[in-house]
C-alpha cells in the first residue's frame, strides 16, 4: 500500500496559499460551481474563471480553443511559467475541471488548494471582494493533450476490448432509477444507466467530508483498486457533463499516479443520447 | 420581447426589465444584489429550518415557508450563502411576488424568466434553479386556493 502521493507537488494547503497568493510567479485562481460566490468574496489576490462563461465554446458544445484559452491567460496575468493554484466551492469540484483544462493546453505548473474554498473558510482565512488587475502577458497554449481526454470513439474502443471505467455519478443515476436530475431537462439524457462495465465510485468518495480535504494515499488506492481501478491499464473516468469526472481524473492521475487516465467530458449527456450505444441497466 | 409580459404583476416586470437594461457581466451583478438583499429568515422560520424540509427540485437546499393574509401572499425563505446564485434568484422572486393574491401567482408564465436574458451568463441547469423556485411557489399557492374553495 502506498502511504504518500505519487505526485504530492500538485497539491498546496491553505497556509502556502496564503503566504505565496502574491507572488509575482504565483496566481490564484477561483473555479465554483456558483457563479457568483468569487463576487461575494475570494482569496485576496485571487482571479476567477468560470466553467461556463469563460472555459466553453459558446456556440459548439465544445472547449475554449488554444488562441482562446492562450488569449484568457494573458487577461489573467499567467504566463507559461505561472505556477497555477485552483481553489473552489464544493471540495474542488470545478477547480479540478478548470486545472484538467489547463493539463490540456500544455499548463505546466498546476496546484490544487487542499480542502478548497470551504476549509479556507473555516479556518477564518480572509475573502475579499476587490477584484485584481493583472498585466497581460504573452501566453502560448500547447498542442492539445488528447492522452487525458476521452472522446464518445475512444470509449466505444475502450469497452470492445473490456478496459475499466469509472462512473462517478450518484448511485441513482448510475442505476438509471434518475435519468437526469428533476427539473434539469435540457443537460438530461433520453436514457438512463451506465456504460457497460463501469464501476460506480462516486466522486466525492475521494475527499473527506469533515474538510473537503483529499483522503490519504492509502485510502485512495484502497477504494479504486478493490474496484479493480488499478494503474497497469487505460482508465476512462466520466459523469454527466465532465466536470465530476475530472475531479476522478485528478485523484487518479497526480494523487495516486495512474499513468493512462481520461476524462469523457462527453459523457452521460451524450452517451445517453447516443442512438445505438450499448447500456446497462 | 414577450407579449406575455403585459400581463406580469408590475413589481416583477420592472425587475425583468432592469434585467434587460444590463449586459452581460452587469446581469451577473445586478443578481449578486439580489443575493445580498435576501432579508434575514424571521426568528419563527430559523426555527423550522433545523428540520431542513428543503425544496426537492434544487440541488441547493432552499427552504421556503409562505402565509396569507387579505388574500395577500407573503414568502418567507432561506438560502445558504454559499450559494449566491439561487439566493438571488430567490430573493428576485420574494420581490416580485410579494403582496400577490394566490391566483395573480398561479398565472406567472414559468418561463417568465427567460425574458430576462440571463443565459447568456448561467447555464440551463443554474436558470432552472429559478423556475423551480417559483414551481414551490405555485405549489404553495394553489394549496392556499384548494383550502379556501
Amino acid at each position: 500500500m502506498v502511504e504518500v502521493y505519487a505526485f504530492p507537488e500538485f497539491l498546496v494547503d491553505t497556509a502556502w496559499v496564503a503566504e505565496h497568493a502574491k507572488d509575482s510567479h504565483v496566481r490564484i485562481v477561483e473555479s465554483d460551481e456558483d457563479a457568483l460566490l468569487y463576487e461575494i468574496g475570494h482569496i485576496p489576490g485571487a482571479v476567477k474563471v468560470d466553467w461556463f462563461t469563460m472555459l466553453q465554446d459558446p456556440v459548439r458544445r465544445d472547449f475554449i480553443t488554444g488562441p482562446e484559452f492562450a488569449q484568457m491567460c494573458s487577461n489573467l496575468g499567467i504566463s507559461n511559467d505561472t505556477t497555477v493554484v485552483f481553489y473552489g466551492d464544493k471540495s474542488n469540484w470545478f477547480a479540478t475541471y478548470a486545472l484538467w483544462l489547463f493539463d490540456y493546453y500544455g499548463h505546466e505548473h498546476l496546484r490544487i488548494m487542499n480542502g478548497g474554498r470551504a476549509k479556507w473558510e473555516q479556518e477564518n482565512r480572509p475573502l475579499v471582494k476587490e477584484v485584481p488587475f493583472y498585466a497581460k502577458t504573452s501566453y502560448t497554449a500547447q498542442e492539445p493533450d488528447q492522452t487525458i481526454r476521452a472522446f464518445r470513439d475512444d470509449v466505444m474502443a475502450h469497452i470492445r476490448v473490456g478496459k475499466p471505467l469509472v462512473d462517478v455519478r450518484s448511485p441513482k443515476e448510475y442505476s438509471g432509477e434518475l435519468i437526469h436530475m428533476p427539473n434539469y431537462p435540457q443537460e438530461g439524457a433520453t436514457r438512463g444507466g451506465h456504460i457497460p462495465g463501469a464501476q460506480n465510485i462516486p466522486w466525492a468518495q475521494a475527499t473527506n467530508e469533515s474538510d473537503s480535504t483529499f483522503k490519504s494515499a492509502h485510502d485512495l488506492q484502497q477504494l479504486y483498486q478493490s474496484r479493480g481501478i488499478t494503474p497497469d491499464t487505460d482508465i476512462i473516468a466520466y459523469c454527466r457533463i465532465g466536470e465530476r469526472s475530472s475531479h476522478t481524473w485528478f485523484v487518479l492521475k497526480y494523487l495516486l499516479g495512474y499513468p493512462r487516465v481520461k476524462n469523457y467530458d462527453g459523457s452521460w449527456t451524450e452517451w445517453g443520447n447516443l442512438v445505438n450505444a450499448p447500456i446497462e441497466k | 420581447m414577450n407579449s406575455v409580459n403585459a400581463s406580469l404583476p408590475p413589481a416583477l416586470q420592472s425587475i425583468i426589465e432592469d434585467f434587460q437594461l444590463s449586459e452581460g457581466r452587469e446581469k451577473l451583478e445586478l443578481l449578486l444584489q439580489y443575493a445580498e438583499e435576501m432579508p434575514p429568515p424571521p426568528e419563527w422560520l430559523q426555527a423550522k429550518i433545523s428540520e431542513r424540509e428543503a425544496v426537492p427540485e434544487c440541488m441547493t437546499p432552499v427552504f421556503m415557508q409562505a402565509d396569507v393574509q387579505d388574500n395577500q401572499m407573503h414568502f418567507y425563505l432561506d438560502v445558504p450563502q454559499s450559494s449566491p446564485t439561487v439566493r438571488g434568484f430567490a430573493t428576485l422572486l420574494l420581490k416580485g411576488l410579494d403582496g400577490l393574491s394566490p391566483e395573480e401567482i398561479l398565472k406567472i408564465p414559468n418561463d417568465f424568466y427567460l425574458d430576462m436574458g440571463l443565459e447568456q451568463v448561467l447555464t440551463h441547469q443554474r436558470l432552472n434553479g429559478i423556475s423551480a423556485i417559483l414551481a414551490h411557489m405555485k405549489l404553495l399557492a394553489m394549496k392556499v386556493v384548494t383550502a379556501s374553495s
